[in-house]
């Protein structure tokens, strides 16, 4: 008896539940969406052995042999050549604004000395400020440039095969030599927590006005849409700030993170990074009718942040339609910036991209947020 | 269009949807004055006090608020206006002290310190200033939404059911506050359901499904409802109330405190089914309709109750 009151009881909160979950169409929609998100970008998108990653060739002759290489990288599957030239500046300035992973220099002479059994030097200079990214690609050069070599030296030049290799392979590490982690998870972990504390506490702003039916007081006064807005985000500039500053500290004293480049250009790049942010989580609040959506919404727009901006997984690697994605959210603009300055000592000037992409996505998404502000009730 | 009218819209219409929650309702309201708006729950009080301070768009009509367009100058009217919701919308989360503050600098109020101190003074919130809103008893809750919306000294004050679960006490004070707010030049629309509020408004207007029914000093609208009412006393009334209730020509019978009411449009009639139901321990005499008694009997000859809940 007692048994079956108290399933009865069960079932009508369980009934109660249903309807609930029914009537809040985000949430349900939320609860698959999530789940298609998380399978895709794990299941298509993300690469742990990146393949294709964009590499520059320096090349400083121009002869069949050194042709066959460049064919072999190519076709290796592991370097994608988008640009080969004979001047080193270009190919640096790629390598550090990360539009390459890898420079390949091929020597003036390489031919000649490489049939003169004079084992020519082949640099390859490497981003290693993503250790994980350039890994694959490096370990492979070796055997990639050897097995292309295999084919054109034949006959008179056939006893050049024998090992060693008729090449002398230079791998060099640029901006993290030592390749540890920490110092490129640390600065891209400033972005991620910037983004997920940001976007959800201003995610609260608007829904818990209207949640507490505080909307209406506030709609009836006289403030545009704009100056609650900007009053809203204000004091949370103040927050990022802090939040900034702490993960610096922490950076530089727990992990011992080098600090390479120019801190006030780190700090334009954070303050446009975290007003991001806040406009995305403003947005965020004009459009979701409780807290709790609010949260969906800002999980929503953290979890491909987390996963297509390279911070999880390398950038370069990811098929080029989640690259194309990722290209989207600001994490993306912010983590080359971050890491640039800190690791690479990247100038304004190589900059210039990541900081006006920061720009224009604040600058659309502040306009969504004021077009969707109600100043009515309706 | 007059200026001295603090109010002057014609023809509002508001659908939410499919449904339409206000239908036609013009008011013109001279300034100065303060004004009752009755009607059953969901008639569209609230919804047309919001289209009158500019909260809500109107989907139909057109007018002005203090010689404001209602649709274009929102803003204007949100300036000179002071509008007291009828679910209390001041921040729970703040004192008292920083929610008058926060209005006080919204209206850009000079000396706004100043301001602030005597509004709680006059409030007498002063000791208890620093506690938060959301711990004050519902009828203090009033107390200070009503100061906190009339600080920047609105032209018009347009209130929504500001007695709600407020206590006898409380209530009259409440009321000569909002008289005393009036003698000081503001023009005042009070939404409510108790009708000795409505009997102490210059003019009332009564809507009942999104139509105003009614508009007019209390006797007027007592005089116009044509009602006779006989009031009846004593031990018996109990018992008669059923067996009245619904017999032809009877417009209603209603308890009033211990009496009962019983109206209608004829005098003969009623005496007549009084006689029938003659008891020795109950005393029957004609009185006054109330207002209570008028708006009943409107309800009934729009042939429904007209009440809508949600
Ligand atoms: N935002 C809205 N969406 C849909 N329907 C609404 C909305 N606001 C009000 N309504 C409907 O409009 C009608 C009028 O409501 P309104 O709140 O104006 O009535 P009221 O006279 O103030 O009632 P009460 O005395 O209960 O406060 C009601 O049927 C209500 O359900
Ligand atoms: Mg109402």
């Amino acid at each position: 008896m007692g048994m079956v009151a108290s399933f009865q009881r069960v079932i009508a909160v369980f009934m109660k539940e249903l309807v609930q979950m029914r009537r809040d169409r985000l949430t349900f929609a939320m609860m698959f969406g999530i789940p298609i998100v998380q399978l895709i970008l794990f299941g298509y998108a993300i690469n742990t052995d990146p393949k294709r990653l964009p590499a520059a060739l320096l090349a400083e002759e121009n002869t069949p042999i050194v042709r066959t290489l460049a064919t072999a990288l190519e076709t290796s599957d592991y370097y994608r050549i988008i640009l080969q030239t004979d001047d080193p500046r270009e190919s640096s300035d790629l390598l550090a604004r990360g539009e390459v992973a890898f420079v390949v220099s091929i020597p003036s002479g390489f031919t000649r000395g490489l049939i003169r059994g004079e084992r020519p030097q082949i640099l390859i200079e490497a981003d290693a400020s993503d250790p994980s990214a350039s890994s694959g690609a490096i370990g492979q050069a070796s055997s990639i440039l050897n097995q292309a070599l295999r084919h054109e030296l034949t006959g008179q030049l056939a006893h050049l095969q024998s090992s060693p290799s008729p090449f002398d392979l230079v791998v060099h590490s640029k901006y993290n030599p030592e390749g540890i982690t920490s110092y490129n998870i640390v600065p891209g972990l400033l972005g991620v927590i910037l983004t997920m504390t940001l976007v959800m506490i201003t995610g609260m702003a608007m829904t818990r006005e209207a949640e507490r039916g505080t909307m209406e007081n506030l709609l009836a006064m006289p403030a545009a849409p704009s100056e609650v807005m900007i009053g809203k985000i204000m004091p949370y500039v103040g927050v990022g700030a802090a939040q900034t500053l702490v993960i610096l500290i922490a950076a530089d004293v727990l992990f011992g993170v080098p600090f390479a480049g120019s801190l006030w250009l780190l700090l334009l790049g954070v303050t446009i990074f975290v007003i991001a942010n806040l406009a995305i989580g403003f947005t965020f609040s004009t459009v979701a009718q409780s807290q709790m959506q609010a949260m969906q919404l800002t999980f929503f727009f953290f979890l491909p942040s987390l996963l297509l901006s390279g911070f999880m997984f390398p950038f370069r690697g990811m098929p080029y339609w989640a690259q194309v994605i990722g290209e989207a959210f600001p994490l993306t603009h912010f983590l080359r910036l971050v890491r640039g300055v800190m690791l690479k000592d990247t100038s304004f000037a190589q900059l210039q991209a990541p900081l006006l992409a920061m720009t224009l996505f604040t600058a659309i998404v502040m306009t969504i947020a004021l077009l969707r502000y109600r100043r009515t009730l309706d | 269009m007059s200026a001295d009218l603090a109010i002057d819209v014609r023809g509002l219409v508001k659908k939410f949807g499919k449904k339409t929650a206000v239908n036609g309702v013009d008011i013109a309201m001279p300034r100065g004055q303060v004004w009752g708006f009755l009607g059953p729950n969901g008639s569209g009080k609230t919804t047309t006090i919001r289209m009158i301070c500019g909260l809500l768009r109107a989907t139909e009509g057109e007018g002005k608020t203090l010689g404001y367009d209602i649709r274009r100058d929102a803003n204007e009217i949100k300036l000179r206006t002071g509008y007291m919701t009828q679910k209390f919308s001041f921040w729970t989360d703040m004192t008292i002290r920083e929610n008058i503050e926060f209005v006080a600098r919204l209206y850009r109020l000079e000396d706004s310190r100043l301001r602030v101190d005597e509004t709680l003074e006059k409030l007498g919130l002063t000791d208890r200033q620093h506690q938060l809103a959301g711990d004050l008893s519902g009828g203090w809750k009033q107390r200070m939404a009503l100061a906190a919306v009339t600080m920047h000294r609105p032209r018009l004050l347009l209130l929504d059911e500001p007695t709600a679960g407020v206590d006898p006490q409380a209530r009259r004070d409440f009321w000569d506050e909002i008289h005393h707010l009036s003698l000081e030049g503001m023009t005042v629309l009070v939404s409510t359901h108790y009708m000795d509020e409505a009997e102490r408004c210059d003019r009332i207007v009564y809507l009942a499904n999104g139509q105003k029914v009614a508009e007019g000093t209390v006797p007027e609208i007592i005089t116009r409802s044509g009602l006779v009412t006989f009031r009846g006393e004593g031990q018996g009334v109990r018992r008669l109330a059923e067996r009245l209730k619904g017999r032809p020509g009877l417009d209603h019978v209603a308890y009033f405190g211990s009496a009962l009411h019983v109206s209608g449009g004829n005098a003969a009639i009623i005496q007549s089914a009084i006689a029938d139901e003659a008891a020795h321990d109950v005393e029957w005499n004609e009185v006054r309709p109330s207002l209570e008694d008028a708006f009943i009997a409107m309800m009934a000859e729009a042939g429904q109750d007209n009440r809508v809940h949600s």
